[in-house]
């Protein structure tokens, strides 16, 4: 069951908000703010607090930045994708086992393809982008329904 | 053009497109993605010079109207025997056939005949690729991106000499039409929920025309 999405661009603000499903809990907007800014910085500084370097301190198959990749909780999953802009997707999900990197990589491609080529969204502002929204529901109702089998 | 010139001295917007053998089509292809970008930045480049929505659209049609005039000529070249369309019915089965496989790479969805009005005509896209990757902001909210695609029409219909007004709706699709759009649209991540209408309202002397021939 995913729970939320952040998306948070180069800079630290956050671009996009979503609760995927009714477990979510309800945040606030002052509260999505501060948590993608310190998800943002955390991020960061586990780079240097890391007791192992990547070469040149970027992932070389991705080009993503070194810094957090998944975050393990009791009954709960937080998986972030940095792409080579810098850009992060955080999602959030309560089943412990299942490897989020496919639905972040789709999520991904949805922001490529719905709000990139948009010519009405300026490049590191909030998304409301009206086809973002649906492939993001649409989304995560074909991976719940994929689950749930 | 450059005769003489070796494509490596050309610039690079006068070479032709490659022709990749693992494709089929053996016209150059080029990336939707591609397209998609530059017509974004087409968008934003007029949006950025206008004060209103009619006057945005009104720039992509001129925009498109100079592609349709020379599609013509190039698809009249290309085809082996092409013998000049003076039926009003056969121009608009050339531009919802030939011009739109040209340049989209299938036929159009389907033409119709407006009920209510003699001189108007509808060509109807499911998937028109200006469209595909772009929502209109709410408070834009009557501006259809597709007017370059009804600029081109207009340019084609013109240069064939039939001029016309061609406008761009869009309209909502029902169950079956999405049905038969979603079956079409491999390449897109969320299913469209309307389709695109071009509609192209004739001038009096064609339609005098196209009767006096049909006696």
């Amino acid at each position: 069951m995913f729970l939320t999405l952040f998306i948070v661009n180069s800079s630290g603000g956050l671009v996009y908000t979503r609760q995927l499903s009714p477990l979510a809990p309800k945040i606030n907007t002052n509260d999505s703010l501060r948590i993608a800014s310190t998800l943002h910085s955390l991020h960061a500084i586990a780079a240097e607090a890391a007791p192992v370097k990547l070469p040149g301190n970027k992932n070389p198959r991705t080009g993503a930045d070194d810094g957090i990749e998944v975050i393990e909780a009791g009954g709960m999953i937080m998986q972030c994708l940095q792409t080579r802009t810098g850009m992060k997707f955080i999602i959030s999900s309560t089943s412990t086992k299942d490897d989020l990197s496919e639905i972040l990589r789709n999520l991904y491609l949805l922001y490529t393809e719905n709000a990139l080529k948009n010519p009405f969204y300026e490049l590191d502002m909030p998304i409301k982008v009206d086809l973002f929204n649906r492939g993001v529901d649409l989304l995560v109702e074909q991976f719940h329904s994929g689950n749930m089998r | 053009m450059n005769y003489g010139r070796s494509n490596a001295q050309m610039n690079i917007l006068d070479r032709p497109l490659p022709k990749v053998a693992w494709r089929s089509n053996d016209q150059g292809t080029v990336s939707l993605s591609a397209f998609a970008y530059l017509f974004s930045e087409l968008v934003q480049y007029h949006q950025n010079k206008v004060t209103s929505i009619s006057d945005l659209e009104r720039r992509l049609e001129e925009a498109g109207y100079n592609v349709g005039l020379k599609a013509v000529e190039l698809a009249a070249f290309r085809s082996k025997e092409y013998k000049r369309e003076t039926r009003l019915m056969s121009i608009l089965h050339f531009v919802s056939g030939t011009i739109w496989k040209s340049l989209f790479g299938r036929a159009a969805d389907s033409l119709e005949r407006s009920i209510d009005n003699d001189d108007e005509y509808m060509i109807v896209d499911y998937m028109p690729i200006t469209s595909s990757y772009i929502s209109v902001p709410s408070d834009l909210g009557q501006l259809s991106v597709d007017s370059y695609i009804s600029g081109i029409i207009c340019g084609v219909l013109q240069s064939a000499g039939f001029p016309a007004r061609v406008t761009a709706h869009n309209v909502a699709m029902d169950e079956n039409e999405m049905a038969n759009a979603v079956a079409s649209s491999n390449q897109l991540l969320v299913p469209r929920t309307e389709k695109a209408v071009f509609l192209c309202k004739f001038s009096r002397e064609v339609l005098q025309r196209d009767a006096a021939l049909e006696r």
